[in-house]
This record gives structure tokens, C-alpha cells and sequence, in this order.
């Protein structure tokens, strides 16, 4: 075969613009099948706001609440816990609740609620998801000696204060995240309203 | 002519059937000391075969919705004809599939059979270990019991650790702002379709590239040094009839095992089907002790032995990464630990108890003397790694006979 008459410089080329197209062209068609993996509008759509009855919560108690399928604690602290609250930011990672996003702007306090003794706390622990459990009492535990109440998760053991502040030594890092709620009225938490008449 | 051989003739004229079989059966020359590790590749094989069978036929029994997947699993275990043996040899098979692959892997690290020229064939494996990983933890999560749940919901949020894009990719994977039905569904459509396309052709790949440059031997030796008049291998047997009729001798064997669990052990005492997923997923309640099946073990531990949740993720994906540049780390002159120093045989020994260690660690607690010890075996783990470009270049090696020993 002669191939004298080869234009090698635009043989060149067309491959390459050949290849450029067709890799442009390959993104393209990628996009609907990565963004069809996003959550759906149905998805989307179920996450109605969840009521809870808090007048039968006991100090020292709490109440799961499920909302957008996830567990809320509903947590009434003893005045005895509530005390201690101040007194444990050394100990803590992020005692000043630096990370914006893991609480509304009314729970930034020490408390991370808009009262003093109840605490409305999503259940789900910032290391990789478990559900922590209350351990509320003022006692030695078999995960710390000096224990003034908080959430253990049974995973990875990860601590947490009655604030859901995360303690030092906890492969989270992350405070527990407060959900927007709000009071209809002094028996009736609204978990996913920030304001009763928004 | 027969009417057989006109047969073959025509089809051969179309298709290279004859030359396929003579060269990947019978005249494919293996190596004539194989021993008791050598099953292992077989076995995989046919736990391959085993879950694509019984996968395929769970498939129609099974609902893929969060309202009705645990429901249909008890349906296929208690109304399905034989159902329960099908649904019994699915579950035993990936737990065996695992013990197998772990022996031919470690098969791979005694006899140096991942060294020059067989990197591909190393790293072809990983990528099959890798995938099958994914495969097996998809499986488990749909049964839709709390243990699948809760274990979805922990591995899925490793991926959250990474930096920026972590929350992102989570809501992304999962396809809802928590684990839901939706997620179920994707994972059951990559279980049954996705994953076992991409493992089939690894398998593939695995053996196009073992036939080409030849199997390793126990001795770790070159059988194609010495060849006979006509090529063939003095050293090496075809692999047609010679193999295939002693593989099949073994996989009785290992069939009667596999068997005696199916029948009289499923659960495996809670490591092959834990207890926690007799119960269906609640999303509020996390079971008291979370613990992976027993494969993923020894990398679950190394997650935890760190209380810093992305060192964690980066600790266990080294742990699985590292595995993948073996061909480069051993720099010994010689293949098989029978002509290696001692140093690196007992090393290996203790990488393969540490192992084993890990794997338990991974199903217990991570308190006390069981934390401290998941610290000690993962440094064992990443050392083992780290020292063994320097032993193997370093120590002294026995000379390594011409031909085959046995």
C-alpha cells in the first residue's frame, strides 16, 4: 500500500478532535446517570414536620420522636446534670458549638436548646450513624468512671454530654446535630419548624 | 472421517473451539508439585457458580422494597419449595466464598506467586477481592433486618468522612436523606446485575492473564526452563485431565464441608447470619453491639482503632490499598517461602494469625484489652508491609533447585 499521499498532520487532528468529541459526548451521557442516583421528589417531599406530647417526659427520661425516618431524642435533664454542663468544656472537642450547621442559632449555648432542661438531640452519631444510647444517670459506667450523664453509642463508643456535645477521645468529631423545632404550647414540640408561626 | 470430527472440523472453521480447549485445558501445562493450597483457586470458582446460581433463583422470591424485603425473605425460607436450601447455600456460599478467597490469597503471599511476572494476575485478584467486598455487603443489606440496616448505615457513612463532598456523596449514594427503601433498591439492582458483570469479567481477565505467562508452583520454580522435544514442560502435567480430575477429588471434599454447614450450621452461630438480623430494620433502634459479618472483620477493626473518624477510613482503605502494590514491596531474588529466610517466614506466619486476630477483633466489642489488641495487630498489619521491601532485599536466600521438588 502507498502512502505517499498521507496527510499525517491532519490525520492527526481528526483523531484527536474525533476523541475530544467523543469523550465530551461520553460526560454528557454520564450526567443522567449520576443525577439519577440523587433523592427523588418523592424523596424530597417526606419530610413533613413531627409533633411530640412532652408533658409525660420525666427529668433523667427522654422520648424518641421519629422524624424524616430518622430517631429525635426528646431529653429532660435533672438540675443535677444541668450543672454540669459548664464545667465540662475541657473535656469536650467542640465546647463553643463551632460548627454552624450541627445546631440552629437558638440552641448555640451551652444548654443547645432553646430551655434549660429539655434537649431535642438527633439520634444519629456523627461517626457513622448509630443511634447513641442515653446513659442519663450520674454514675461509674463501663465506658468512663467519672460519668456525669450523656449518650454512649454502642458502635464505636463514641461520648457525648447531655448537650450532645461530643467528648474528647470519641472517633466523632462533630456535636450531635440539633433539628430546627419549636413549642405550639407548653406541652407540644414541633420537630422540624424553627418558629410556631412559620 | 467420522461424523464427530466433521463436526468439529466445521464448527473449528467458525470458531476456535478445539484451539481454545488444547490451549487452556489440554495442553495447558501446570506445574506437576501443586499441593493442598492449589484447590483454592478451583474452590473460588465454583462459589462463583454456586452464588450466581442461587442468586438468580432468590431473585425470584424476593421483593426489593423496605415493606416487603424481610417479609419475602422469610416467605422464600418458609412457603418456597426448598427455598430455604437455596436461600442457606446463597448465605454459606459468600461466607465460604470468603474463606477460600482469603486462602488462595494467602496461597499468593507463601509462595510469591503475585512476584515478576505475575503482577497483573496479583492485581486483576485484588480488583475481584475489592468488588466482591461490595458485593457481599449490597447482599447483606437486602434481607432489610437490623443488622443489614445498621451496618449499610455505618458503611455508607464512611464516605462522609471525606473532606467537602462527604455529606454529598452520602445523601447521594443512599438516594434519600436517609437509608430507605430507595437505597434497598439500588443496592439490589447492583447486587444482582452490576457487581456480579464486573466480577465475572475480573474472573476473566484473572485467567487470561494466569494462562498466559503460566502458573506458579510451591516451589516457585520456572517450569519452562526445561521442555522436552516437543515443548512441553518436563516439569508440567496438561491440565486436562491431570487437574480437572484432581480438582474434582477436592471439591468433594469441600463440598461435604459445605454441605455439613448448609444443613447443620447456617447461622454459624451468628458469624454467618448474625442474630441482630432475625429482626426486622428499625431506623430509631441500633442493636446494642454492631458488628460486620466476619469477612470484613480485620479491616472494621483497623476503622476503629483510631478515635478520629477520617484517620480511621484512611487507615482501613490503606489497609486494603497497600495489598495491591505486594508485587512491588517484595523484592526477594527468589518466589516461594520454602527458599526465603527465615525471618520472612515467620513474619508471614504472624501476618497471617494477626490476620485471623483482626478478623475476630472486628466481630467483638472495641473495649478494653479487645481496643489494645486491635492497636497491637494493626500495627502488625501495616509493618508486615512496611519492613518487607527491606527483609526480602536484605536477607539471605537458600538456593532455588532447577526443577520441581515434589
Amino acid at each position: 500500500m502507498n502512502n505517499d499521499g498521507v496527510n499525517n498532520g491532519r490525520r492527526r487532528f481528526l483523531i484527536a478532535t474525533t476523541a475530544v468529541g467523543g469523550g465530551v459526548g461520553a460526560v454528557g451521557v454520564a450526567i443522567p446517570f449520576v443525577k439519577s442516583w440523587n433523592p427523588s421528589e418523592k424523596a424530597k417531599a417526606a419530610g413533613a414536620p413531627a409533633k411530640a406530647d412532652i408533658s409525660k417526659v420525666e427529668p433523667g427520661s427522654m422520648i424518641v420522636v421519629e422524624w424524616r425516618g430518622k430517631p429525635v431524642y426528646v431529653v429532660r435533664r435533672t438540675d443535677e446534670t444541668i450543672g454540669f454542663l459548664e464545667g465540662l468544656a475541657a473535656d469536650l472537642k467542640d465546647p463553643q458549638n463551632t460548627v454552624t450547621d450541627q445546631q440552629p442559632e437558638y440552641a448555640n449555648n451551652v444548654y443547645r436548646s432553646r430551655k434549660e432542661d429539655l434537649v431535642v438531640i438527633e439520634g444519629v452519631c456523627t461517626h457513622l450513624g448509630c443511634a447513641p444510647k442515653l446513659y442519663a444517670e450520674v454514675k461509674p459506667e463501663s465506658f468512663q468512671e467519672d460519668w456525669k450523664g450523656g449518650f454512649f453509642c454502642p458502635c464505636h463508643g463514641s461520648r457525648f454530654d447531655l448537650s450532645g456535645r461530643v467528648f474528647k477521645g470519641s472517633p466523632a468529631g462533630k456535636n450531635l446535630k440539633i433539628p430546627p423545632h419549636s413549642y405550639l404550647d407548653e406541652n407540644t414540640l414541633i420537630i422540624g419548624v424553627d418558629e410556631e408561626n412559620s | 472421517m467420522s461424523k464427530m470430527s466433521d463436526f468439529m472440523g466445521w464448527v473449528d472453521h467458525r470458531i476456535p473451539l478445539t484451539a481454545t480447549f488444547e490451549k487452556h485445558m489440554s495442553k495447558y501445562y501446570a506445574p506437576k508439585n501443586f499441593n493442598f493450597w492449589y484447590f483454592f483457586g478451583v474452590f473460588a470458582f465454583l462459589m462463583l457458580a454456586n452464588q450466581i446460581l442461587t442468586g438468580v433463583w432468590l431473585t425470584m422470591s424476593f421483593t426489593p422494597s423496605a415493606e416487603e424485603a424481610f417479609a419475602s425473605v422469610e416467605y422464600i425460607m418458609r412457603d418456597v419449595e426448598f427455598g430455604w436450601l437455596i436461600r442457606y447455600m446463597h448465605s454459606t456460599g459468600a461466607s465460604f466464598f470468603f474463606v477460600v478467597i482469603y486462602m488462595h490469597m494467602f496461597r499468593g503471599l507463601m509462595y510469591g506467586s503475585y512476584q515478576k511476572p505475575r503482577e497483573l494476575i496479583w492485581i486483576f485478584g485484588m480488583f475481584i477481592y475489592v468488588a466482591l467486598m461490595a458485593e457481599a455487603f449490597m447482599g447483606y443489606v437486602l434481607p432489610w433486618g437490623q443488622m443489614s440496616y445498621w451496618g449499610a448505615q455505618v458503611i455508607i457513612s464512611l464516605f462522609g468522612a471525606i473532606p467537602v463532598v462527604g455529606d454529598d456523596l452520602v445523601t447521594w449514594i443512599k438516594g434519600d436523606f436517609l437509608i430507605s427503601g430507595i437505597t434497598l433498591n439500588r443496592f439490589f439492582a447492583l447486587h444482582v446485575i452490576a457487581l456480579p458483570l464486573v466480577i465475572v469479567a475480573l474472573v476473566f481477565l484473572h485467567i487470561v492473564a494466569l494462562h498466559e505467562v503460566g502458573s506458579n508452583n510451591p516451589d516457585g520454580v520456572d517450569i519452562k526452563k526445561y521442555k522436552d522435544e516437543e515443548g512441553r514442560p518436563l516439569d508440567g502435567v496438561p491440565f486436562h485431565p491431570y487437574y480437572t480430575v484432581h480438582d474434582l477429588v477436592g471439591i468433594v471434599v469441600f463440598l461435604f464441608v459445605f454441605c455439613f454447614v448448609i444443613f447443620f450450621w447456617p447461622e454459624g452461630n451468628g458469624y454467618f447470619l448474625e442474630h441482630a438480623n432475625f429482626e426486622e430494620a428499625n431506623g430509631l433502634k441500633t442493636p446494642a453491639h454492631i458488628a460486620p459479618v466476619w469477612y470484613f472483620g480485620a479491616f472494621y477493626t483497623i476503622l476503629r482503632v483510631v478515635p478520629d473518624k477520617l484517620l480511621g477510613v484512611i487507615l482501613m482503605a490503606a489497609a486494603i490499598a497497600i495489598l495491591f502494590v505486594l508485587p512491588w514491596l517484595d523484592r526477594s531474588p527468589v518466589k516461594s517461602w520454602r527458599y526465603k529466610g527465615w525471618i520472612s517466614r515467620i513474619n508471614l506466619v504472624l501476618f497471617g494469625l494477626f490476620f485471623i486476630l483482626l478478623t475476630w477483633l472486628g466481630t467483638q466489642p472495641a473495649t478494653g484489652v479487645y481496643a489494645q489488641l486491635g492497636l497491637i495487630g494493626t500495627i502488625v498489619y501495616f509493618a508486615w508491609f512496611l519492613t518487607l521491601p527491606i527483609i526480602s532485599a536484605k536477607e539471605k536466600t537458600k538456593p532455588v533447585p532447577e526443577r520441581v521438588t515434589g
